[in-house]
């Protein structure tokens, strides 16, 4: 049964409306991502179940009963912020304590959940430290403690990790995931605009644009094969090469300006676009047809691969990953493949064509 | 080069030193000093005697004035404390119409000048009963406490990161454990510093407690010290006025003392990120 229920979810600012008809059914247990760029609504939209902003419309339900005037507290939500929000004046042990003393819990309880919390996240030695006197990657283990001990019914972060430097921010990952395996029954929910934060912490990734859903599914689901335009350009680091293309007389694709490639085009007239993944593309063997050609501009080397800007006379360069193994000098003209199936055709509309053969 | 302008700069810290401090020095001399010795400048202590001390101390009613100005004082800076932190949390904190015009309209109270309202004040202290009671001190010394420590508790409770009062709220935090466990305790050097002004205002003021108070047991410590009189008309005794100054101005040097350790910069530090 879902437990987090948003039906048709309006948020309004003055006259502007930031989150669009919103609906999604969260799972008991379940760790969802919201992604998007920046201004897209994924905060608001995680601060609107959270209880710190009001719902202008629509429905909220937490475990079926509606919960939109509720305040957070007894929704039974917890909230990790990007900045921390750490009690200043307080010791660790008092910031985790601070909502179950609230709470009316009895010392002896407090006690027990604050160490508890506090082994769990390695932060016994530091409970009479002040914040002030902890790593930026300690404090989020508080602030992160303080959400535990509150045994919340649903969790949520607001992009917890990005004021931390990049070895930290990988760290505080793992053990976000570790976390979410030994609290199997608390839902999460997590607001990034990391995808590698998205891709590997999420059981589902909804991908948010312009305060609409664009699409949700498994993070394999959505690189894959993603549903629209936009979620190919998002989800996937490099981008998706995404080149304007156009139907040949024999009803097959055509780059504009390049080769035709085995595959079908989309019935329907109008002009469409053709994406493939850096990764999917490979330098073409011996006789082999190349999809591709033209002279390398730019190589990137990333240590454990390349990626190799291509000038092809298209609008755009076409960027291919190679191994490290393969000797690409700037200059050098080269020749790249890519099966059939590992394209993507999109309409002019964004949507995608039929879906990707390849099973996940 | 360096040397001269150390020296300089010495020089200059002599001299605005000298020039604030002077005049406390001369009262403090002249305190210690009696009969014809007050009358000859003198800029070194010379003789010392108690005598203006114990006058002061012991005659009638100024031991019970220097009470009324610590009673009247320090219930003043409670209540402008009080009623300033919870107004400053409305102003910085909830948005509702009218609240830059009513901030300053806070403002413009302390603009009259204390003479102007002086009349119109005396009505309503009259209507209230308050005559030549402590408690129209404490209400006339608000019109000009309040207004700065509203503003500035509302200035500085607007600085503090709006994530830790979220944080509260998630925690379950109604608005009156926000403001008293969580922005109280941050806000120390604000309230010591607005509550020390205040404190000296209302420890200073000489215009309404001359004008609302009247007889000798309900009067504050400056208009006791200006009405020392002498034996004669002819007679200012200079001795008893500058023993009765520095008494009343010893509590002031001790307060700040006491609270300067409180004002400690960079106390909200380490909450949010940075």
């Amino acid at each position: 049964m879902a437990q987090l229920t948003l039906r048709n979810i309006r948020k309004s600012f003055g006259r502007s409306e930031v989150i669009r008809g919103v609906d999604l059914d969260i799972a008991k247990g379940e760790f969802v991502v919201f992604v998007g760029p920046s201004g897209c609504g994924k905060s608001t939209l995680l601060r609107l179940i959270a209880g710190l902003e009001e719902i202008t419309e629509g429905e909220l339900g937490f475990d079926g009963t509606v919960v939109n005037d509720l305040p957070p507290k007894e929704r039974g939500v917890a909230m990790v912020f990007q900045s921390y929000a750490l009690y200043p004046h307080m010791s660790v042990f008092d910031n985790m304590a601070f909502g179950l003393k609230l709470a009316g819990a009895g010392r002896g309880a407090v006690e027990e959940r604050v160490r508890e919390a506090a082994r769990l996240l390695e932060l016994e030695p530091l409970l009479d430290r002040r914040p002030r006197q902890l790593s930026g990657g300690q404090r989020q283990r508080v602030a992160i403690g303080r959400a535990i001990v509150r045994d919340p019914r649903v969790f949520l972060f607001d992009e917890p990790l990005s004021n931390l430097d990049a070895s930290l921010r990988g760290q505080m990952r793992v053990e976000i995931a570790r976390l979410h395996e030994r609290m199997a029954d608390t839902t999460m929910v997590y607001v990034t605009h990391d995808q590698v934060e998205a891709m590997t912490l999420a059981d589902r990734i909804v991908v948010l644009r312009d305060g609409q859903v664009e699409q949700v599914g498994a993070p394999m689901d959505l690189y894959l094969r993603p549903a629209t335009r936009f979620v190919a350009e998002f989800i996937g680091m490099p981008a998706m090469n995404v080149l304007p293309a156009e139907r040949t007389a024999d009803g097959k694709v055509r780059l504009q300006g390049g080769a035709a490639v085995d595959l079908a085009a989309p019935s329907g007239a109008g002009t469409f676009s053709l994406g493939i993944r850096p990764e999917d593309l490979r330098l073409a063997g011996e006789g082999e047809a190349a999809f591709l050609e033209g002279s390398v501009v730019l190589v990137e080397r990333l240590g454990e691969a390349q990626l190799v800007h291509i000038e092809a006379g298209i609008a755009i360069p076409l960027v291919v990953k190679l191994p490290r193994s393969v000797r690409v000098e700037r200059g050098d003209r080269l020749r790249v493949a890519a099966d059939a199936a590992a394209f993507h055709l999109f309409e002019e509309s964004g949507r995608a064509v039929g879906l990707r053969q390849e099973a996940a | 080069m360096k040397t001269l302008r150390k020296i300089a700069f010495g020089l200059l810290v002599a001299l605005i030193l000298l020039f604030c401090l002077f005049p406390f020095y001369y009262a403090v001399l002249t305190s210690f000093e009696t009969g014809t010795a007050i009358f000859t400048p003198s800029y070194l202590p010379d003789s010392f005697s108690l005598a203006n001390y114990t006058q002061v101390l012991g005659r009638g009613f100024f031991p019970r004035n220097v009470l009324n100005s610590i009673l009247v004082a320090s219930v003043t800076v409670v209540l402008s404390l009080g009623l300033g932190v919870s107004a400053a949390f409305a102003l910085a904190r909830i948005r509702f119409r009218g609240r830059k015009l009513l901030l300053l309209t806070i403002l413009s109270v302390s603009m009259f000048p204390q003479i102007a309202v002086l009349s119109g004040l005396f009505e309503i202290v009259r209507g209230l009963g308050l005559y030549n009671t402590l408690g129209s001190l404490v209400m006339s010394y608000m019109i000009f406490t309040l207004p700065f420590t509203v503003w500035v508790l509302t200035t500085f409770m607007r600085d503090l990161p709006v994530e830790i009062e979220e944080a509260a709220i998630v925690d379950g935090a109604s608005p009156r454990h926000i403001v008293l466990k969580v922005f109280l305790p941050l806000m120390w050097p604000a309230l010591v510093t607005t509550g020390l002004l205040a404190f000296i205002q209302a420890w200073n003021e000489f215009l309404f407690a001359l004008t609302f108070v009247s007889s000798n047991d309900t009067r504050t410590a400056p208009v006791a010290i200006a009405l020392i009189s002498g034996t004669s008309a002819q007679e200012t005794p200079w001795g008893a006025i500058m023993a009765a100054s520095v008494i009343v101005t010893a509590p002031l040097i001790v307060l700040v003392l006491i609270f300067q350790r409180r004002i400690v910069a960079g106390f909200t530090s380490g909450g949010v990120k940075g």
